[in-house]
């Protein structure tokens, strides 16, 4: 009989957690635990409307028709967590003050990196939770000329949405391309090309040695010897999971916290979204995945194994989505491209912006990227989930 | 069940599409229709996986 579940992490998964929890019947205490002050709320369009200015922060506040009454959490927001004794099933946050479980779900996510060796200083942001997309859309006003280092997702919408404001924008990558981890080369040519149009100055190829200014940032210098003059330089290399709390535990940690098929990091302890590497069966592998709609289903599917017990739990087996706007182009990608052998450009072309391709590896279909085509997507996405022939793919045909 | 999109919202994402499909289209005019608006039960946890999966929160349920 399960009395008392706590959740660790008070953002999409936990939320997604807490709320399959009540609607599948638990009745017991629910506790949920935020180092943050914010309800839970929305991460994508941080990045994009609120730094456009198109949307207010607090609408990235999670709405929930009901309210938060209806899921009747005992709500800790503002305090984290500092600790959690296993054999005891306790939770200790930083105020002294603890939650007991009889199921824990931890989702605490993950946190920007930042420049090794650099002094945080005035001018200086990464761009994570909401606080950071408050502060850096206050300095935009008064900021002529952003330096972005690092050309991932992060780093291309934030330059995007600095042009939609009409400031200069220079953006710094280490590697020859944007995104190369994750797509094809053709296909990072392509959204460079597209920055460029906008009027970004792309520097690839050279990496930050420093930035410049004492008190406040006065811009950047590159390993080619060149500076770049900026106002506000925003850091986007990446993230590091939230799992130091965790370290006396004996959890295995390891780039996030391991978890088998279920979900499951120990007896009774569950984890999901961008902290977890759960055991994927499409997948084949325990992929640490920092996706939106990860996010969704690891809490989902932690929640309800949380209920269900070891005995009736359900692996999980999902095939990874993501999105990302940029301009007036929404790139759409479902599958995994790492290590393909081949990228076909099945319609559209790289000269309208506007295509479809899919990946192969060996003789399968193994990842699908749309842009502007959000119903080529919905096609392919089956032909991936059941990693059907390359043949079929090309043809379509298994797509009913 | 009722099932509400608000198309303001809408933004084509197409997860609920492939969450229930018995339900949710994108049509050759690019916009997403409800073909079902008061689905059975039986396809309640397929909207129920449509709802929570919309990244805008555009889908909702009216009992």
């Amino acid at each position: 009989m399960l009395r008392r579940i706590a959740i660790v992490g008070a953002s999409l998964a936990g939320l997604r957690a807490a709320e399959t929890l009540r609607a599948r019947g638990f009745d017991g205490e629910l506790t949920i635990i935020g180092d943050e002050p914010h309800r839970p709320y929305d991460r994508p369009p941080l990045s994009k409307q609120v730094l456009q200015g198109t949307l207010a922060p607090e609408q990235a506040l999670f709405h929930r028709k009901d309210g938060y009454d209806a899921l009747a959490l005992d709500m800790r927001l503002g305090v984290r967590a500092t600790s959690v004794d296993l054999r005891v099933r306790r939770v200790t946050l930083a105020d002294g003050t603890w939650a007991d479980y009889d199921r824990l779900i931890i989702a605490t996510g993950a946190r920007a990196r930042t420049l090794p060796g650099i002094a945080p200083r005035a001018g200086l942001f990464v761009l994570r939770g909401l606080d950071d997309a408050i502060a850096l859309r206050r300095e935009l006003m008064n900021a002529p000329r952003v330096a972005i280092v690092g050309a991932g997702f992060i780093g291309l919408e934030v330059a995007a949405s600095c042009r939609a404001r009409g400031l200069h924008v220079t953006v710094i990558e280490a590697l020859p391309v944007p995104l190369s981890p994750i797509l094809a080369p053709t296909l990072c040519g392509m959204v460079a090309a597209m920055h460029r149009d906008h009027g970004v100055d792309l520097r690839t190829g050279v990496t930050v040695t420093d930035v410049l200014g004492e008190a406040r940032v006065a811009g950047v210098a590159l390993s080619d010897g060149s500076r770049i003059s900026a106002d506000v330089v925003v850091v986007g290399i990446g993230v590091t999971p939230n799992t130091e709390w965790l370290e006396p535990t004996g959890l295995t940690l390891d780039n996030g916290i391991v978890c088998d098929g279920a979900g499951q990091a120990a007896p009774g302890v569950y984890a999901a979204g961008d902290v977890a590497r759960v055991a994927n069966r499409w997948h084949g592998d325990s992929p640490r995945i920092e996706h939106w709609t990860n996010a969704v289903e690891q809490g989902v599917h932690a929640a309800e194994n949380a209920l269900a017990g070891p005995g009736a739990s359900t692996s999980f087996s999902s095939v990874p989505y993501f999105w990302s706007d940029q301009y007036d182009r929404r790139i759409q990608f479902i599958g995994l491209a790492r290590r393909h052998d081949e990228m076909v450009i099945v319609d559209g072309s790289l000269a309208d912006r506007r295509l479809t391709a899919l990946f192969r590896r060996g003789d399968r279909v193994v990842a699908c990227l749309a842009v502007n085509q959000p119903r080529a997507l919905i096609k392919y996405r089956k032909l991936v989930a059941a990693c059907a022939s390359w043949e079929a793919a090309l043809s379509g045909t298994a797509a009913s | 069940m009722k099932v509400v999109v608000d198309l303001n919202q809408c933004d084509l994402h197409g997860l609920c599409v492939e969450a229930a499909p018995e339900v949710f289209e994108i049509g050759d005019d690019g916009a997403l229709h409800v073909l079902n608006e008061t689905p059975e039960q039986g396809l309640r946890a397929k909207v129920d996986k449509a709802v929570r999966e919309c990244p805008t929160g555009a889908i909702s349920i009216e009992e």
